[in-house]
C-alpha cells in the first residue's frame, strides 16, 4: 500500500521536475516581456531530438547533449531577434500569436529535417532500478532531480547575485528606469529567450531516456509546463517549480489510483480550477504596490 | 559648455512636442527648466537621455555629438537621469536599486560609492534590505537620486524631484539639490515648483508649448513680470 504510493510519488516528482523546468522557461520570458512564449515546448523538443540527431552522427553522449543545448539556445536567440523583436511595439496578444506561429514552424521544420518517428535515448547511467521502501526508482529519475536542483540553484544565484541577473529583473519591473541606468533592454530580452531555450532543452534531454522523444513531444510538455507556470502564479519562478511538482504528482496519482487514461486531463482540470478560483495562482500576490 | 542643445525637435507620431530647442549647461552649473504641464519638459529630458528620439537638431556632450547614441551609451558617458515619479524597482531591495545605479561602472569603485550614498542618505542605509516599493514617497525620491549618483554623473538630469511630496520633504529635496550643486555636480533640473527652482538655480529657461520663450539667471526670471504672472501665481 505504502510502496505503491511511494512509487507513484517518485514518478510524479520525476515528471514534475521536468514540468518545473519548462514552467521556469515560461516565467523568465513572461517576466522580461509579458509575453507567454508558446514555442517553449519546441525548445523541449529540440533538446531531445537534437541529442538523438547528434548521437546518430556518432558523437559521444556528452558532446551530443552540449550541441543540442547550443542549437536550441541559438534557435531561442533567433526567435527573439527575427520574430519577436521586429514586432516589439505590437500588442502583447500579437506577440503571443507570433510565438504560436513560431512553434508550428519549428515543429514542421523539425519533421522535415528529421522524421516523425519515436526515438529512444540511452539513460545517462544504467537502467537498473534502485529499490527504496519497496518502490523502485530509475537512475535517470535521480539524474532529473539532481540536474533540476543544480539548475534551480544556478538560476537563483544568477538572478540574485550577478549584475546581469539583477539587470534582467530590473528591466522586468521598470523598463524605462532600467534604460536610464544604462541597461540595454533589448539585450535583456534576447538573454531571457536564450535562458528559456536552455531550460527547455535541458528538460527535453533529461526526460528523453524515460519517455522517448519525437518531433511532437513539445506540444504536451509545453502545455504542462504552461500549467505549472500559471498554477504557481505567472512570472513567479518558485511558483513555477512548485506548480510543476504539483501537476506532476497529481498526474501520477490519478494515473495510479484512477486510470492512466485521465492522466493528461489532470493538468487542464487544475488550470481551469486555478483560473476560476484564484487567477493569480498559488503564489501570485494581489498585485498591489505603493505609489 | 558641457551640454549644448541646438535646434532640437522631437515628436510623438505627428505631434511635435519640442520645436527648435537651444539649451546650454556649463560645467558645475545648476540650470532649471520651468514650464506648465505638457510644455514638453519631460520630453526634453528623455530626448537628452536617448529614450525618446530627436527628429531634428543635435545634443552635444563636452563637444561630442551624442544625438544618435543609444541610451546605454549616453549613461556610460555620464548623462544620468532621475526620472519623474520616483521610478524605483519596487520589489527589489534598496541596496539592489543602488547597485543597479552603478550598472555601467567597475564593481570595486561602485562599492565605495555605495558607502558615500549611505553617508549622504542615512535612511537608505537603515532600510537597505527592505523592498524599495515599501519606502515612503520622500525616501523613494532619495533612493532614485542616490541610484543616479551611483553612476557618477557628469551631468545629472532631474525630472520634477519635488513632485507629489509634502512641503517639508520638498524643502529637504531642494536642500539636497543645493548640496550637490555646491559639491560641483552639474545639474539640469525640470521643475513645476518654479519659485523654489529659480531661487537655487544659476540660470533658467522657460518652456512653453515645446519652445523656449525666456531665459536668464534665476534671479532675473524671478523678477520677470511674465514669469511672475504665469508661474509664480503672485
Amino acid at each position: 500500500m505504502f510502496a505503491e504510493f511511494l512509487q507513484f510519488l517518485f514518478s510524479g516528482i520525476t515528471v514534475g521536475a521536468i514540468y518545473a523546468l519548462v514552467g521556469l522557461g515560461f516565467a523568465i520570458i513572461y517576466n522580461a516581456s509579458n509575453v507567454i512564449n508558446f514555442a517553449q515546448g519546441e525548445f523541449v523538443m529540440l533538446g531531445g531530438m537534437g541529442t538523438v540527431f547528434f548521437i546518430g552522427l556518432g558523437l559521444p553522449m556528452p558532446l551530443a547533449v552540449l550541441l543540442a543545448v547550443s542549437l536550441t539556445v541559438i534557435v531561442g536567440f533567433g526567435l527573439e531577434r527575427f520574430a519577436v523583436e521586429p514586432a516589439r511595439d505590437a500588442p502583447i496578444v500579437t506577440l503571443i500569436i507570433i510565438t504560436i506561429g513560431a512553434s508550428i514552424f519549428l515543429r514542421g521544420a523539425a519533421q522535415l529535417v528529421w522524421d516523425r518517428n519515436f526515438h529512444s535515448v540511452a539513460s545517462f547511467s544504467g537502467s537498473d532500478p534502485i529499490m527504496i521502501g519497496g518502490a523502485s526508482i530509475l537512475p535517470q529519475s535521480l539524474w532529473i532531480l539532481g540536474c533540476t536542483v543544480v539548475i534551480v540553484i544556478a538560476l537563483h544565484m544568477f538572478f540574485n547575485h550577478s549584475m546581469t541577473g539583477k539587470s534582467i529583473i530590473a528591466t522586468s519591473h521598470n523598463p524605462l528606469a532600467a534604460k536610464l541606468m544604462g541597461i540595454n533592454t533589448s539585450m535583456v530580452l534576447l538573454m531571457s529567450f536564450g535562458l528559456s531555450a536552455l531550460l527547455g532543452a535541458s528538460a527535453g534531454i533529461l526526460i528523453a531516456p524515460i519517455s522517448l522523444t519525437y518531433t511532437g513531444v513539445g506540444i504536451m510538455l509545453g502545455l504542462k509546463g504552461f500549467c505549472a507556470a500559471v498554477l504557481g502564479g505567472l512570472g513567479k519562478p518558485m511558483g513555477a517549480i512548485a506548480g510543476g511538482l504539483l501537476v506532476g504528482i497529481s498526474e501520477a496519482m490519478t494515473a495510479g489510483y484512477i486510470s492512466s487514461a485521465y492522466k493528461d486531463a489532470v493538468a487542464f482540470i487544475i488550470i481551469l480550477a486555478v483560473l476560476f478560483l484564484m487567477p493569480n495562482g498559488l503564489f501570485g500576490g494581489r498585485g498591489t504596490e505603493r505609489v | 559648455m558641457l551640454l549644448e542643445i541646438r535646434n532640437l525637435s522631437s515628436q510623438y507620431g505627428r505631434i511635435k512636442a519640442l520645436r527648435g530647442i537651444d539649451v546650454d549647461v556649463d560645467e558645475g552649473e545648476l540650470v532649471a527648466l520651468v514650464g506648465a504641464n505638457g510644455a514638453g519638459k519631460t520630453t526634453l529630458l528623455r530626448t537628452i537621455s536617448g529614450v525618446q528620439p530627436a527628429s531634428e537638431g543635435s545634443v552635444m556632450l563636452a563637444k561630442r555629438e551624442i544625438t544618435s547614441f543609444s541610451s546605454s551609451r549616453r549613461v556610460k558617458l555620464g548623462v544620468i537621469q532621475v526620472p519623474e515619479g520616483r521610478q524605483v524597482f519596487g520589489p527589489m531591495s534598496v541596496e539592489d536599486n543602488l547597485i543597479l545605479g552603478s550598472y555601467t561602472r567597475e564593481r570595486a569603485e561602485a562599492a565605495r560609492t555605495i558607502e558615500e550614498m549611505y553617508t549622504r542618505f542615512p535612511v537608505l542605509k537603515e532600510k537597505r534590505h527592505q523592498m524599495a516599493g515599501t519606502l515612503s514617497g520622500g525616501q523613494q525620491q532619495m533612493l532614485t537620486m542616490g541610484r543616479a549618483l551611483m553612476a557618477k554623473p557628469r551631468i545629472l538630469l532631474l525630472d520634477e524631484p519635488s513632485m507629489g511630496l509634502a512641503p517639508l520633504l520638498v524643502d529637504e529635496i531642494f536642500e539636497i539639490v543645493s548640496q550637490l550643486r555646491a559639491a560641483g555636480t552639474t545639474i539640469f533640473m525640470v521643475e513645476q515648483n518654479a519659485f523654489m527652482a529659480l531661487e537655487i538655480a544659476d540660470r533658467a529657461y522657460v518652456l512653453e508649448a515645446g519652445q523656449i520663450t525666456l531665459s536668464g539667471t534665476g534671479k532675473e526670471l524671478l523678477s520677470n513680470e511674465k514669469v511672475i504672472e504665469a508661474y509664480l501665481g503672485i
